[in-house]
């Protein structure tokens, strides 16, 4: 790649907010583990255009430089032992490769230890709960009314006059930045998955079953997702959205909901 | 006895059908019959399942609910797979065994003839009784055809239905597999060793096995799905000490291999057509075989690379993530002696060729994004979006799909003694393969971008790749017709087609006349490998 196609390539393939119409990539997210999971992806997609090039190009000159009209005369032979041994070990290295860095970032993910606080993500049929561990505090979070009007067959709105067509709910989860949390995730009635893109988590609600994982984001802002395991007729429409506050604004909002609860 | 067996051979040897009419096919045992029979119900639920495809993108063409509602939405996509999965690549592939593999090794016919009527028989029926339960109270099954329980527990009165005809079309396939393991094993010519077996008889032989080895599991996975419905049990209910989880463990570890199972005689029509029209031997025929039984071993240990989003243990997450990309190197071995064998051969591109290269260089790109989502922490993200999506409608249309296309113009004219259309096959896979790109790339984008699969209704932003893969799936649809016409066509007329069809191929099917036959090879023929006795 040289200095001329490359911020061009990079242009096409880095997450463009300004035009999400077109958005053709992954986000590069918010937290570590999702800026680690976009880099992986794109090392992956690279590794993988340049196996396409020889693989590709080997195909494209066999198909010009072999044809019968060129009156060629075809070859014989149907064994090549150093050929053979060469792409069967090329592709082991490459894999070895992509393996080491992703089993690292997995290690990584997989760690949960040190974290501050603790959420309980619950799904239904079709609605999320929240729960914050230790706090008593919870609620549900369901789709937009906005949404779920215009979402109706026959309701002749159109879906682009409104706003986060459905990826907007009623209450979102509400976070401080910042700070390591752990979530513990299981379901109600069927299986759901909570995918929050921008985190790079997805993990599924089993019912009956607790998972658990974490993210720390690190920057303030609204956040959306989607369900990510069919649950019935209304999967498309229970959307994740996630609210990251300051520390001190999470800590105002959270002395408001339980002073709340309490009058 | 044995003079009673052999005056009833004398009275069939050179002929035509016994029966005529619908009895022909009724009572059919020809593997030619059968083959077609095969082939043709494989069509024709290719336009069932297609016309459910074409439902469903109707629908995502645009953002808000215009056609159908969410749940006979997930109908769609439920039974889109299905019949796609079971009506239509596996019966395709199993008529192409029936006609082509008797007489790629010099066998009368298959081994089991009545069971092979059997085993075809079944299918129309299972697939009516499937598509049946669309008109069901509750409809048919909305879960996905991956059946995950708790929700598919919360289909109507077609639950037990489906699972009914799941199980009428996984018996089809174990009979039909045996079939094919015993006819290969037991009818092949004397002179033909295992190893110089053709690569498609190799690719079904080790297709077979997979079949025996993971449907009786598909079986037993949806039978305790019924248990726990309507007998009381608790395999997958928590509350009595059961695990939905447990369900995606037996699904996929049938649903795995299934994936190489649908792949696998792709690969092997892959083999005969490359060769053919390379005017040189398959590179490497031994490590093909190899490589597809290594394929084969790797598949059953994979299957919890579906699962990763499941909560698994990380050293469970770590076997099945390096499991799974070990795959890429057989598979790899594969591509690359396809390539080999196309390197200075003398290459011509009629239509069986063409589909073939755009299965090269289609199914590699299926095969990237795999890799691609082998790697755990990647998968968290791609998991259950539209890039999985159009990962395995790469690999399952320009792969499976156009190896049956390719295997379909490389064979017709031996089944029907005629020459295809060359200028409209050349069309049909122009269109064919313009549409597939337009319709399955743009899912790549917006899978990345944050769509999820399974859903009817998608926020706005995902609209314009939308409309694209609308515009491209409604194009595919249609051109199939093309194919239709054009197989049409060649049954009724068309050029006189010689016994070899093609520029002097390898194989024992090219030494019998075209069309074919009704009976062929009755005394074994001497097989003597082309290429000397390396292989």
């Amino acid at each position: 790649m040289n200095r001329f196609w490359m911020p061009l390539l990079g242009s096409l393939f880095a997450a463009p907010a300004a035009h999400a119409d077109w958005a053709v990539n992954l986000p590069v997210g918010v937290t570590d583990i999702s800026a680690q999971t976009f880099d992986l992806h794109m090392f992956a997609f690279w590794i993988c255009v340049g196996i396409g090039v020889v693989v590709f190009g080997a195909m494209i000159i066999a198909m010009f430089r072999f044809r019968k009209s060129q009156g060629v005369q075809p070859a014989t032979w149907s064994h090549n032992t150093v050929a053979e041994i060469i792409w069967t070990v090329i592709p082991i290295v490459i894999l070895l490769v992509l393996a080491i860095p992703t089993a690292r970032a997995l290690v990584e993910i997989e760690d949960t230890r040190g974290t501050e606080m603790s959420i309980k993500i619950t799904g239904y049929q079709w609605k999320w709960h929240y729960e914050y561990i230790g706090e008593d505090v919870g609620f549900f979070s369901t789709l937009a009314r906005a949404s779920n009007e215009a979402r109706r067959r026959g309701s002749n709105i159109d879906p682009k006059t409104v706003p986060n067509y459905l990826l907007d709910v009623d209450r979102p989860l509400v976070i401080p930045v910042d700070t390591k949390i752990r979530y513990l995730i299981t379901a109600n009635d069927v299986l759901h998955s909570w995918w929050m893109p921008a985190f790079a988590v997805k993990k599924d609600a089993v019912p009956g079953f607790i998972n658990e994982g974490w993210f720390k984001v690190n920057e303030a802002g609204t956040y959306r997702g989607q369900c990510a395991e069919i649950c019935g007729k209304d999967h498309g429409f229970m959307p994740v959205v996630v609210e990251v506050l300051s520390k001190k604004d999470y800590a105002a909002w959270l002395a408001a909901q339980k002073s709340g609860k309490a009058g | 006895m044995s003079a009673t067996v052999a005056d009833m051979h004398d009275s069939h040897d050179h002929h035509g059908p016994v029966h005529t009419g619908i009895k022909r096919w009724l009572f059919a045992t020809n593997h030619k019959d059968i083959g077609t029979l095969y082939l043709v119900f494989a069509l024709v639920m290719l336009f069932v399942g297609g016309l459910m495809a074409l439902i469903i993108r109707a629908e995502l063409f645009q953002p808000g609910l215009q056609f159908v509602d969410p749940d006979f939405f997930n109908q769609m996509t439920t039974m889109h797979a299905l019949i796609m999965v079971f009506g239509m690549i596996m019966p395709a592939f199993a008529g192409f065994a029936n006609w082509m593999i008797p007489m790629m090794i010099g066998a009368p016919d298959m081994a089991l003839p009545r069971l092979n009527n059997w085993s075809f028989w079944l299918l129309p029926f299972a697939a009516t009784l499937l598509v049946s339960t669309l008109f069901m109270p509750g409809g048919a099954p909305a879960s996905g055809w991956t059946l995950y329980p708790p929700l598919v527990l919360q289909t109507g009165d077609a639950f037990p239905f489906a699972i009914f005809a799941i199980h009428l079309l996984g018996i089809s396939s174990i009979m039909a597999a045996i079939n094919i393991i015993v006819t290969i094993l037991n009818l092949r010519t004397p002179s033909m060793s295992l190893l110089q077996m053709p690569m498609f008889v190799w690719s079904w032989l080790i297709t077979a096995y997979l079949l025996i080895l993971v449907m009786p599991v598909l079986a037993g996975g949806v039978t305790m799905l019924l248990m726990d419905q309507f007998f009381g049990t608790s395999f997958f209910e928590a509350a009595g000490g059961g695990d939905p989880v447990l369900f995606q463990h037996i699904f996929w570890f049938f649903g795995h291999p299934e994936v190489y199972i649908i792949i696998l005689p792709a690969f092997g029509i892959i083999s005969h057509v490359i060769p053919a029209f390379s005017r040189k031997p398959l590179f490497g025929h031994n490590a093909m075989v190899y490589a597809t039984a290594c394929i084969a071993f790797l598949s059953c240990v994979v299957w919890a690379h579906h699962m990763f989003t499941v909560g698994m243990p990380l050293a469970g997450q770590m076997f099945f993530m390096f499991a799974t990309m070990l795959i890429a190197i057989p598979t790899g071995v594969k591509i690359f002696n396809w390539t080999a064998t196309m390197w200075q051969g003398a290459l011509t591109f009629e239509t069986p060729m063409l589909f073939a290269i755009a299965f090269l260089f289609l199914f590699t790109i299926g095969g990237f994004t795999g890799v691609m989502m082998a790697m755990v922490p990647l998968d968290f993200q791609y998991h259950d979006s539209y890039f999985i999506v159009a990962h395995f409608h790469y690999v399952l249309v320009p792969g499976a799909l156009f190896g049956a296309i390719a295997g379909c113009y490389f064979w017709l004219p031996k089944w029907t003694g005629h020459m295809y259309d060359e200028r409209l096959g050349k069309i049909h896979f122009w269109l064919t393969t313009i549409f597939v790109n337009l319709t399955f790339f743009p899912q790549h984008f917006v899978g990345l971008a944050g769509m999820p699969r399974r859903i009817p209704d998608y926020a706005v932003q995902f609209t314009n790749f939308n409309m694209m893969s609308s515009i491209g799936a409604f194009g595919f649809g249609f051109s199939q017709l093309l194919l239709v016409y054009v197989i049409y066509k060649c049954v009724k007329g068309g050029a006189k087609a010689t016994a070899e069809v093609w520029d002097n191929p390898e194989g024992l099917e090219w030494t019998v006349p075209s069309p074919a036959p009704y009976h062929t090879f009755e005394v074994p023929p001497v097989y003597t490998p082309r290429y000397g006795a390396t292989h």
